[in-house]
């Protein structure tokens, strides 16, 4: 799988905010049907690796390539058309509007004619009904409902299930199982297994190691904005990335001093 | 599936529509000064000195709610309709330049205002708040520099043309101004706009999560200015209709719409964190306002209790909003349950 000209690759790139270098020499290559777990603590540049991506930051140095041209995104709408679509970590974002017309913010579906060309609410509502309930969200019925009646789960559902629909080829999930209990974390990873067997390129960016290892076929781990590690399936342990994430030092060392810190506490329990 | 597309009426989703606690503020207001402010209230003249302060109201605060849904302010408005109205009544009264060409200046200079808002909003990422709490007194202060500098007075007599006069600024039998009936089109067109339109979609999103909507594709920064050159254009509508209708521009007229703009559509259930509301809502928010700002002179008592009233109707408004808004995020969920036995 690896032999394909990836989708989507970074070269080389750099983003300096004045004088603070937030990504530093990063590449990384995105393939269709492939989700690719980027993770890395807080502060990393994770967050500047999704804005590069998804055409809100230029990149200061390096490039960006789609399907091994390079290209520029000036903006968010420039990577929109070329198909990125990126999800949030409260999914839906617009919680006072309804699930049908969150749906399409964007790209409204229109009935009519010239100066009565209008938002067709019904079509609206349908569709994103029917394309929550193929992803498994079957509770919900009404599309005049407000997202923010939703679970955070159905809400990442509903992001999701938008992306799917207007044919996004990469989708960029940040932290969507993070503010999510087990159960609902599993039916998003479900779903972003689901997204993956479309062929679509997933960018799972996530500091939750196990739920990575679940669905992840291609691992990156940034540390203060530069790659720290890249690696396949199977290749590293739970423990090693773990490590990784914690900045290279041995997460065990400071287990184990915790541990005597708190080690008369663990001993009345 | 078939049960999901059979909807029974349900009595509580009208509770958690956005307009729900304006249309109860409303009726208990309308209530209360037709049994406290006598006859008089409830006759055609009554009638009419609150639908005339609430046309003229109503044609600012309908385009300040699509600001507010925007998540943003307008405090400018009250200059805006000092420039439009001054503007008319020196190109047309002072220069005597025919009638048609004053509206026009007048209601460019309330468009260029906007223009100015939006751009300077955009360009510097400055809270609204601060912006246009500038541009009011900006604005201001250029309006009244000017119009004494050119005129030295600051108050500009015009004698419009009747056809202008009939239309904008006159009284239907002598007691409805003509506002009434273009505070109607505004409201059509604005509702047009919010829930027709898909600009209606991109003006919630907006308000709802700016970064969103700006990856969504929406161009947010066009949106943002043109719904001030909304508000800039109503304003400076409102100061030539005022204009034409008192044959006379002041300098110092509409800076009472500022806050009480904002009251109409606060009360109208519009929320102050933008992303929700509705025209119907502002509409009554605006009614409201009229009644409690006209009742008071029918009950006898001092008119400065209405501020009173308003003061305490706004908080309950906030407060309101605030309960209907999770009311409308949890969708009623324990009165579904309970229409399950």
């Amino acid at each position: 799988m690896t032999n394909a000209t990836p989708l989507l690759s970074l070269k080389n790139v750099s983003k300096v905010f004045s004088g603070y270098r937030a990504l530093n020499d990063v590449s990384l290559d995105v393939y269709p049907g492939q989700v690719l777990c980027l993770l890395g603590d807080n502060g990393a540049g994770k967050s500047t690796l999704i804005k590069v991506l998804s055409g809100f930051h230029e990149p200061t140095a390096g490039t960006l390539e789609w399907d091994g041209k390079a290209v520029t995104f000036k903006s968010p709408r420039d990577a929109n058309e070329r198909g990125i679509a990126t999800v949030h970590q409260f999914g839906g974002t617009f919680p006072l509007m309804t699930i049908g017309r969150s749906f399409f913010v964007g790209v409204e579906p229109t009935k009519g004619w010239g100066p009565f060309k209008r938002f067709d609410k019904k079509h609206a509502n349908e569709t994103a009904v029917k394309e929550m309930q193929a992803l498994g969200i079957t509770r919900v019925t009404d599309g005049e409902r407000l997202v923010g009646a939703l679970s955070g789960g159905e809400r990442q559902a509903s992001a999701i299930a938008r992306a799917v629909h207007f044919g996004a080829k990469v989708l960029i999930l940040d932290e969507p199982t993070a503010a999510l209990g087990v159960k609902e974390a599993t039916h998003v990873l479900r779903i972003i297994m689901q997204a993956k067997h479309k062929g679509i390129a997933v960018i799972l960016v996530t500091h939750n190691v196990t739920h990575a290892l679940t669905v992840g076929d291609h691992f990156a781990v940034l540390i203060r904005g530069e790659k720290a590690d890249d690696f396949k399936k199977g290749e590293r342990t739970r423990e090693q990335i773990t490590d990784l994430m914690a900045g290279g030092e041995a997460m065990a060392e400071l287990e184990a001093e915790l541990d005597t810190l708190t080690g008369s506490i663990n001993k009345i329990h | 599936m078939t049960e999901a597309t059979r909807r029974k009426f349900d009595p509580t989703s009208l509770i958690r529509r956005p307009e729900f606690g304006a249309f109860i503020g409303t009726v208990v207001v309308l209530i209360f000064f037709s049994i406290v402010g006598g006859a008089s209230f409830t006759q055609p003249g009554g009638i009419a000195s609150w639908l005339n302060v609430g046309a003229e109201l109503g044609i600012i605060a309908l385009p300040v709610a699509l600001v507010m849904i925007a998540g943003d302010l307008d405090l400018s408005v009250g200059s805006s309709l000092a420039a439009g109205g001054t503007t008319m009544a020196v190109v047309s009264g002072f220069f005597n330049l025919p009638t048609w060409i004053g509206v026009l200046a007048g209601l460019l200079m309330g468009v260029l205002i906007g223009l100015v808002n939006g751009i300077v909003l955009v360009r510097t990422n400055l809270p609204s708040f601060v912006v246009t709490l500038a541009t009011n007194f900006a604005v201001f202060g250029l309006v009244l520099g000017f119009t004494k500098l050119i005129t030295g007075t600051i108050a500009v007599d015009i004698h419009p043309d009747p056809i202008i006069k009939n239309t904008l600024g006159s009284l239907m039998g002598g007691l409805f101004e003509t506002a009434i009936v273009i505070w109607v089109i505004v409201a059509v067109i604005v509702s047009w706009i919010l829930y027709k339109s898909i600009y209606g979609n991109w003006i919630y999103a907006i308000g709802g999560d700016m970064v969103s909507a700006r990856s969504t594709g929406i161009p947010v920064n066009k949106v943002r200015i043109w719904l001030y050159v909304g508000t800039g254009f109503a304003s400076a509508l409102v100061g030539v209709i005022q204009t034409a209708l008192y044959d006379s521009a002041q300098v110092n007229a509409g800076q009472s719409f500022v806050f009480n703009s904002i009251i109409a559509v606060v009360v109208g259930g519009v929320l102050l964190t933008g992303g929700y509301g509705s025209t119907i809502g502002v509409i009554l928010g605006t009614m409201t306002f009229a009644i409690v700002n006209q009742g008071i002179f029918y009950t006898g008592w001092d008119s400065d209790w209405a501020s009173l009233i308003l003061g305490i109707l706004l908080l309950i408004a906030v407060l309101t909003n605030n309960t209907f808004r999770r009311l409308a995020i949890t969708g009623g969920k324990k009165k579904g349950q309970k229409s399950n036995d």
